[in-house]
């Protein structure tokens, strides 16, 4: 089939042909981004933690009544009140190991410290997520020790959040060892948190920060030999393998057993990480889920555009399909030349739209926190569209198919 | 001649039901879609005290020593005060009224049998803070400055947790446990809740739950009190560390009457600067000292946040899309009726009585579109309010949204009929006439 017939005729639609044109760059443009933001979203949903997440969970309560501030008796009150509840907990038979942990990923709140390689820097190397808590954080959370050690049980300090007392060792993520020490020989190595010396005794593979933030410092994490005191104390705990459900049930009824004047509330007091994270990502879930929507039904509109536009043309044309008819095309030939016009037509908005694509991803770029759009979104995007408007014009382009030749001898 | 036009394009879009309802759902689609996003972004930056905030401002200083960096990660340390500095402001007396404050969570220890303790928000403040903000009292009322310099254990109650606490009994004088210390109460407001809490420390959430109690900042102090804002420093710290100089955590406010004292406060604010860097605690030029109008302050936050943003250009960009369409359809369908229009212009009449013809028709499809794109405004806007996040309670439209939506939806379908409608009222009446 040659195209000059098809060009010679669309001259007649020039406006049309131009709006159509419009509306598939226009189309093109926003649903391939929208596409790339739904999938930068899913990602930062499926990356992992670094923690076990199967059968782990957060205690999270407040004691009523407990000495607020923070002079030595009642900071060991505070302390001996945290140890009775950890003892409590370890004792349950579907719990597997229990720490004194006040961070858990995705939970929301965070510590967040800044760590030097000398004593006077005035910028901090890197800023890093804290993680405070005792001797079996590490090994109940399940974050993969990759070298060096865990802390011991006398090296476990405990004071309030707001106190200056220096923890001296640390286990930090390989990431911000990385970060430290470029040359892999973090371990061991004295560094300055928030100003002040401590060692790296040990390295975990992998331990994304406390929430669930996009920064590049996402799993810059430390764990300090800290457990916190204060009103509020948190615990992690691992339920023996599928015993997760009866453990939380457990957990909630032995520590309201053994001291009622404390807060647990049912929205936040006792959580599996499975709930925590459906919490964090509920907006990007959210977010993913109105662009695809808007995408599905921006393409069905400009579908039905294709559609009612070339049904004006194939009813304006009518008497002209007859001719050729008449003359000799078969219907194939009929159908063939509206889908080759559609896809003439589909082709330079596909182009424009390519090229507006990029534009508004550039500008995206400038305005939020986006990346560079990926060739491959723009090459299934452009064939999308090609296939949405070959499938479009099927309907109109089989009714031109349809006309019969003998309206050739009738007026129009 | 508008009745007749209006029964021609009835009969005209009856004639084509299916191209008729595609176009009034794309318009109506469009118009659903941003009006939704446009009513979020509306009382997302709403006046939160309308009539007051006018005479409202925020100071600033600059604490900062000369080498401090700005780290990408965390909010600006000068957004808040430190202590010496909130107090100094607050005692110098300079504005109409002045207050510093802080927000705090704090449990709550019923007396009444049967009801847990409970955390609640609220806010520790000097005592300007109910009269200039116009905070409203149902019973009793704040405390003088004479008792924040007391440190009286006295605390305002909102209605919502008074209620909670004693029913609808009088709870002026009564005592509520709140963490370990007993305080008195003196005074009960309506439920008081500015939208976004401007006041409120930038990094905490700006639509959140409203303050249920307000209590004197020396006493939140004094009792050890925590409190929820943002604490940032630059320098290590000695003794107590929410009274250093090196620690910014609270907010201060101001109200100014005339553009005499707003000049006279900015000149404090610098002489102030000034003093602090003569003795050696401030390291930066007094004219880093600012002083910003409570609107102007609230639109540097960004409170409306980059998702809501993006999805409005979404919502934008799919009307854009909807409105090419129906330029698309429009045309093909009014050119399509070359022939009546060439009869219409043989007999008489005048292009612009075909122009309006075809411009009124536009407008009834606009109409249609947006009863439509209302329906789904209304349904966006649901959706809205089951999200999350904090502001998604406030999805309601207002009276002047309701109007906006009709007017963007003829609007919009009136401008797509233009191209098509110059289009068909420049058909040759000769012409097409041979044709028919």
């Amino acid at each position: 089939m040659t195209v000059h017939p098809i060009i010679a005729a669309l001259k007649w639609h020039k406006a049309g042909v131009l709006l159509i044109v419009l509306q598939i760059a226009l189309t093109l443009a926003i649903v391939s981004n929208a596409i790339f933001i739904i999938s930068q979203r899913i990602s930062v949903i499926q990356r992992p933690t670094g923690v076990v997440e199967r059968d782990l969970f957060r205690v999270s309560q407040s004691f009523v009544g407990a000495p607020s501030g923070d002079d030595p008796a009642s900071l060991d009150k505070l302390d001996a009140l945290q140890l009775a509840d950890l003892g409590i907990l370890r004792q349950l038979p579907d719990v597997q190991s229990v720490a004194a942990s006040d961070g858990m990923p995705l939970q929301g709140s965070i510590w967040v410290g800044g760590l030097a390689l000398t004593a006077d820097q005035k910028t901090p190397t890197s800023a890093a997520g804290l993680y405070y808590g005792d001797e079996h954080m590490r090994s109940t959370l399940g974050a993969r020790l990759v070298a060096g050690r865990d802390f011991n049980a006398g090296e476990i300090l405990h004071h309030t959040i707001n106190s200056t007392v220096p923890s001296p060792v640390i286990i930090v993520s390989q990431a911000l060892a990385d970060k430290l020490y470029p040359h892999g020989d973090a371990l061991g190595k004295t560094v300055y948190l928030d100003s002040k010396p401590t060692v790296i005794i040990g390295i975990v593979d992998r331990l994304q920060v406390a929430n669930a933030s996009t920064r590049p410092w996402v799993y810059m994490s430390v764990m300090a030999p800290v457990r916190l005191d204060g009103v509020n104390a948190n615990y992690v705990v691992r339920a023996k393998p599928g015993r997760l459900l009866p453990a939380m049930q457990a957990a909630r009824k032995a520590l309201f057993a053994a001291n009622r004047m404390r807060v647990m509330p049912d929205s936040w007091g006792i959580q599996s990480l499975t709930e925590i994270r459906d919490k964090a990502y509920r907006a990007d879930r959210g977010m993913a889920l109105l662009m695809g929507l808007i995408c599905l039904i921006l393409l069905g509109v400009t579908a039905a555009g294709i559609v009612g536009l070339t049904s004006f043309w194939v009813g304006q044309r009518h008497r002209q399909i007859g001719i050729r008819r008449a003359l000799g095309a078969r219907r194939i030939d009929i159908l063939h030349y509206f889908h080759a016009e559609n896809l003439l037509i589909a082709g330079v908005g596909v182009v424009v739209g390519a090229m507006l694509a990029r534009g508004l991803n550039v500008w995206l770029m400038t305005q939020y926190e986006m990346a560079r759009l990926p060739v491959t979104y723009m090459v299934t995007g452009v064939l999308a569209m090609l296939a949405i408007g070959q499938v479009a014009v099927f309907v109109p382009a089989r009714r031109a198919s349809l006309v019969p030749p003998v309206v050739a001898t009738r007026a129009a | 001649m508008f009745g007749y036009y209006f029964d021609l394009a009835l009969r005209s879009l009856k004639r084509n039901p299916v191209l008729t309802a595609l176009m009034v759902l794309a318009i109506g689609l469009g118009i659903g879609a941003s009006m939704t996003m446009v009513t979020v972004l509306h009382v997302m930056s709403g006046d939160p005290l309308p009539g007051r905030s006018g005479q409202l401002y925020y100071p600033q200083l600059d604490p900062l020593p000369l080498k401090y960096q700005q780290s990408a990660y965390g909010p600006d340390p000068r957004l808040n005060f430190t202590w010496p500095d909130a107090m100094a402001l607050v005692a110098a007396h300079r504005a109409e009224r002045q207050a510093a404050m802080a927000g705090g969570a704090l449990l709550v220890r019923p007396a009444r049998t049967g009801l847990r303790p409970f955390y609640v928000d609220g806010r520790y403040a000097t005592a300007d803070f109910f009269a200039m903000f116009g905070v409203p009292f149902l019973r009793g009322q704040g405390w003088s400055a004479a008792e924040d310099d007391g440190r009286a254990r006295v605390v305002v109650l909102g209605d919502t947790l008074s209620r909670k606490l004693f029913g609808t009994s009088d709870s002026v004088g009564r005592m509520v446990r709140f963490g370990d210390a007993d305080l008195r109460v003196i005074g009960v407001t309506a439920d008081w809740h500015p939208q976004p809490m401007f006041y409120a420390d930038a990094s905490s959430k700006a639509f959140g739950e409203a303050d249920q109690f307000f209590l004197p900042l020396a006493t939140a102090m004094d009792l050890k009190f925590d409190a929820n804002s943002n604490q940032s420093s630059w320098a290590s710290i000695e003794g107590d560390i929410m009274k250093s100089p090196n620690l910014t955590w609270l907010q201060v406010w101001v109200q100014l009457k005339d553009p005499a004292q707003i000049a006279a406060y900015r000149q404090f604010l610098s002489d102030y600067s000034a003093q602090q860097k003569a003795l050696g605690r401030f390291e930066r030029p007094p004219s880093h000292a600012r002083l910003y109008g409570l609107m102007d302050w609230l639109g540097r936050q960004n409170l409306v946040s980059a998702d809501v943003r993006l999805q409005l250009w979404l919502a934008l960009g799919f009307l854009l899309v909807c409105m090419t369409n129906i330029v698309a359809l429009l045309l093909a369908k009014f050119l399509r009726r070359s022939g009546e229009v060439s009869v219409r212009r043989a007999l008489g009449a005048r292009r612009r009585d075909i122009f309006l013809q075809f411009g009124i028709e536009s407008a009834v499809i606009g109409l249609a579109g947006g009863v439509l794109g209302l329906g789904i405004a209304q349904l966006g806007l649901w959706s809205v309010r089951h999200r999350p996040d904090d502001y998604a309670h406030l999805a309601q439209m207002d009276f002047s949204m309701l109007v906006g939506t009709f007017v963007l939806a003829v609007v919009a379908s009136v401008l797509a009929g233009l191209l098509p409608a110059w289009r068909a009222c420049r058909v040759a009446p000769a012409l097409q006439l041979k044709t028919l």
